[in-house]
Formats: structure tokens, sequence, C-alpha cells
């Protein structure tokens, strides 16, 4: 009898067991479901699949009477616009300010202190500041998307750049190298696929932030949608939706990690990736 | 292919005295192997002459002229590890060095300018025997080829000084003596000065034309931080030998020291 530590599943219950999980909600929910539509026909709160089917088949496929949008693409599209020009603006600037700071000893010397405090700020209690300077439209939810992401990003990016092995810095020099050249050939490229890292690990607090800003000022999104909803209890466009988002984060992740291997093969064949 | 001349030369880490007293003049074309104790100040001495640690006290001259104090194109290096860059193939790690001195901003070549670069890239590649492994990133080379690339990197741009650190001690013996070979042929065809630590004396021994060992002369507990070590053991030596059996013993008892 070997322990059960050591056994593993083949491929066919390996996929299997992963389904499982994900089954047994859906019949959990089903369940509950039936049951309080059998008490109550009009029940809100649970309702069943068929009047989820319903819900996103009116918003998806149906021109809005009002303003003649599909509403589920539109509120995707304004959400996935905000989400991605702000992890991307915190990427950008967030990464190349983290690797100059974990490089330059003056540079870390003067902002690590600095970051790290800015870091400890809760991004969701600078919302009314941002509303009141950059006023209610797309610019304050963007800036709270990046205020949140980017001293994550810059730690992180300045943690990875100390982490070089001294000698390679040495060894550069030894080839004739400049700051700027370590920078561009030696620290830059090797820094990238921790970009992308640190870029997956943001997505999830990018996406609350998204939806606290679409909560609370917003005449679009995901997250206004979902909101707005929650007044009437209307469960059957909820539930879908936070299906939608979580699929729309999942695919996101699983991109980035595919441009991962896709670029950076140097990292993969060495299994850090 | 230069002298080295140290004088006077002192290293402190706060009241920690490293390195006391060492003079020396090494001759041009030379290959010194540096012995000692883990501890003894020995790869400190070559982070001094590399430019990566100042001296608190006295000078190192190059040719005469005094040592630039941070790492440059006259010193080229082989560490134990992290020689070489992960991001790059073999030939992107031997080209690197050409690239940086031929463009100053983007630190690459394109055209004509690569095509000559990458034929003495690949020249250099094949003196080292990685010509099959051209396409391969570091991580794909076993730990020999990752030191053999690191001497052809640190070899391309013909330093005056080439640095040995602890570069073998790592690798397998049957490994060890292919690469012996290899640093000994590139030594006389380059004609460069070598200086290289190590802990093992008979690779000392066969490599090395002087073998030197640093030492602390004062060992008692109380007296180890207040006094550093100094050359202790410098012989020439004309063709491969056994270490000496005292300096032998001596090494094994310091370093039985220093375990307990």
């Amino acid at each position: 009898m070997t322990r059960f530590i050591n056994k593993k599943p083949d491929r066919i219950s390996g996929v299997l067991l992963a389904a499982l999980p994900f089954a047994g909600l859906v019949l959990a929910y089903w369940i509950g479901s039936e049951i309080r539509l059998a008490e109550n026909p009009n029940d809100k709160i649970l309702p069943g699949l068929e009047a989820m089917r319903i819900a996103v088949e009116r918003l998806a496929f149906e021109q809005d009477r009002r303003t003649g949008e599909y509403l589920f693409w539109a509120d995707t599209a304004a959400s996935l616009y905000r989400l991605l020009l702000g992890v991307g603006i915190a990427t950008v600037i967030g990464g190349i300010f983290g690797v100059v700071q974990g490089l330059l000893p003056y540079m870390n010397r003067t902002f690590a202190g600095f970051t790290a405090v800015l870091a400890m700020i809760p991004p969701l209690a600078l919302l009314p500041i941002l509303f009141i300077v950059f006023g209610l439209g797309e610019v304050s939810k963007i800036v709270l998307i990046i205020a949140g992401v980017l001293p994550f990003m810059i730690r992180d990016l300045a943690m990875r750049t100390e982490e070089l092995p001294r000698e390679q810095i040495i060894k550069a020099q030894t080839l004739g190298a400049s700051t700027w050249q370590i920078f561009v050939r030696i620290v830059m490229p090797q820094m990238l696929p921790r970009m992308f890292d640190a870029m997956r690990l943001s997505l999830g607090a990018a996406w609350l932030f998204l939806i606290a800003a679409e909560a609370i000022a917003s005449q679009s999104g995901l997250g206004y949608r979902i909101f707005l909803m929650r007044r009437y209890l209307a469960m059957d466009v909820i539930i879908p939706y936070v299906a939608w988002i979580t699929l729309l984060a999942f695919t996101m992740d699983y991109m980035v990690r595919l441009l991962q291997r896709f670029w950076f093969g140097w990292l993969y064949k060495e299994g850090r990736l | 292919m230069s002298a080295i001349s140290v004088s006077g030369l002192w290293k402190e880490y706060g009241r920690q005295v490293v390195l006391e007293h060492i003079d020396l003049e090494i001759e041009s074309g030379s290959f010194v192997a540096l012995v000692g104790p883990s501890g003894c100040g020995k790869s400190t001495f070559l982070k001094m002459i590399l430019g990566d640690e100042v001296p608190t006290r006295g000078q190192i001259l190059i040719d005469g002229e005094p040592l630039k104090p941070e790492p440059d194109i006259d010193r080229g290096v082989v560490f134990q590890r992290y020689s070489v860059f992960p991001h790059l193939t073999v030939l992107g790690n031997v080209l690197l060095a050409l690239e940086l001195s031929g463009s100053s901003f983007w630190g690459r070549l394109w055209g004509a300018r690569r095509k000559k670069a990458r034929a003495e890239a690949l020249d250099m590649i094949e003196c080292v025997g990685l010509t099959a492994a051209v396409k391969k990133f570091p991580s794909e080379l076993s730990g020999g080829m990752q030191q053999r690339l690191a001497l052809a990197q640190a070899l391309i741009l013909k330093p005056k000084i080439l640095l040995l650190d602890e570069p073998f001690g790592a690798l397998d013996p049957g490994i060890r003596s292919d690469i012996h070979q290899l640093v000994q042929r590139l030594w006389k065809e380059e004609g460069i000065t070598v200086l290289m630590v190590t802990h093992d004396l008979s690779e000392a021994f066969t490599l090395g034309t002087r073998v030197i060992a640093f030492d602390r002369l004062r060992k008692r507990p109380e007296e180890t931080s207040a006094y550093g070590a100094t050359v202790t053991f410098d012989m020439k030596v004309d063709k491969p030998v056994a270490p000496p059996s005292e300096l032998e013993a001596d090494l094994h008892e310091a370093q039985r020291q220093a375990a307990q």
C-alpha cells in the first residue's frame, strides 16, 4: 500500500478532478435555486439558469431601448478600456522607475523610503480626492488604478533588480558597459519578464479598484451595471456579470503567461516561468 | 600583458582588519595562483585588483599607472558563478562585449559591422570549444561549458589582466582537467597576466608560474579581528610540481582552526 502522498492522478482523472469543484458549485447553486423557486416561482435571489440565459440574451444581443447600445458589450468595452489603460501605464512607468531605483544607489537612497510609504496609502481612500481633482469622467478611474498598482510595481521591480547577482553588473563593466548600457542590455531584458509577472499579480487589485470606481460614479462599465442592478435585486444579471468578469480576468492572466513564454524563451528553458 | 605592483596594501572593514602589509610585484605575463584558508582575504584582494573594492591604505599600480577605481576593459574576470548573462545565447554573450564597445547608445551592432563582430565572436567560441552550442542559452549548458563561455567572453576584448575567482571550484574533476588545459593554452596564446584565486593547492601548482599564499600570522581568537592576513608563502613554479607538504599542512591547520 503506497502512501497517499505518493499517489498521483493520471491525465484523464486529473482533468476530471480539476472540473469537480466547478461542477460542484454549479450543482449546489442549481439545487438551491430549484428549492427556492419551488416555494416561490417569482423568487429573485437565486434565479434559474434559464432566467439568467434570458437576461444575458437581452443585454448582449438586443439593443437597449434608451441608448441603442448592446449594454453587455458596451459595459465590457468601457471596463476593459479603463483597466488596460490603467494597468498598462502603471506597468510601463512603475517597471522602468522600479528598475532604475533598484539599479542606481543614488535613486534607491532617494526613493526607496518614499515609495515604501506611498505604498501604505489605501488607494480607495484616494478616490474622493481623485474625483475632486479629475472630475467624474474616465481620468479619475484610470488614475485610481494607476495609483493603486504603481507603488507595488515599483517596489517589486526594484527588489527583483537588486536580486540580480552583483557578478553580472561587474562583468558587464569589465566588458566596457556604461551605466546606460548596463540598463538597456543587461538589466532591462532580464527585468521585462518580471514586469509581466508583476502585471499579472496586480490585475486582481486593478479589477478591485475599477469596480469600486465604477460603482461610485459612472454611466457605463461592468461594475456600474452590477451595482445598478443591485437596486432591482436583479440577480439574473449580476451573477452572469460576475462570472464574465472572472472569465475576463482569468483569460488576461493566461494571455500574459502565453506571451511571456513566447517572448522569454530563455527564462522558460530555465524552468523559472 | 601587464605588470601589477602592490605596495603597503591594507584592507579594513570597520575595525575588522582583513589584509595587512601586502607588498607584491607581479611580472607581466605571469600566472599567479593565490591560495589560503577561507576568510583570508584572497577574494577581497582580487576584488581590489578588479576595482570593485577600494584599499583602505596602500596602492596598486598597473604598468606603473594607478589602478582605476572601478572595473573596466583592462581587467577581465571569471567568477565561480553568474559570470555569463542568462538572457543571451552563447553567441550573444560573446558578441555583447564587441557590441558594447561598438555602439555606445544601443549597445547593438547592425549590418556589416555586426557581421564582422559575429565572425570574431565565433572564432573565440571555437577557441573554447563551444561551436556546437552557439545558439544555446547558459541554462542549457553544463557548469564546465558555462565557464568556457565565461572565459571566451572575458578574453574577446583582450584584457591586460585576467582575474579568476575560484573559477573551477564547482566543476567535476574530469571536466576540471580539460578546462585547465584550455586556460593554460589561452594564457600562453594571449600572453596576458593571470591572477587566479583557488582553494585547490594542486590546481595552483599545476597552472601557476607563481604560487602565493595569504594567511594570518596571529591566530589567537582575540587577535583575529585586529590583525589581518598577509603574504606567508611565495614561490616561483617553473614546471608543474606537487604542492610542498609544509604549505599543505599549514593550510590544513588554518582551515581546521577556522572551522572551530
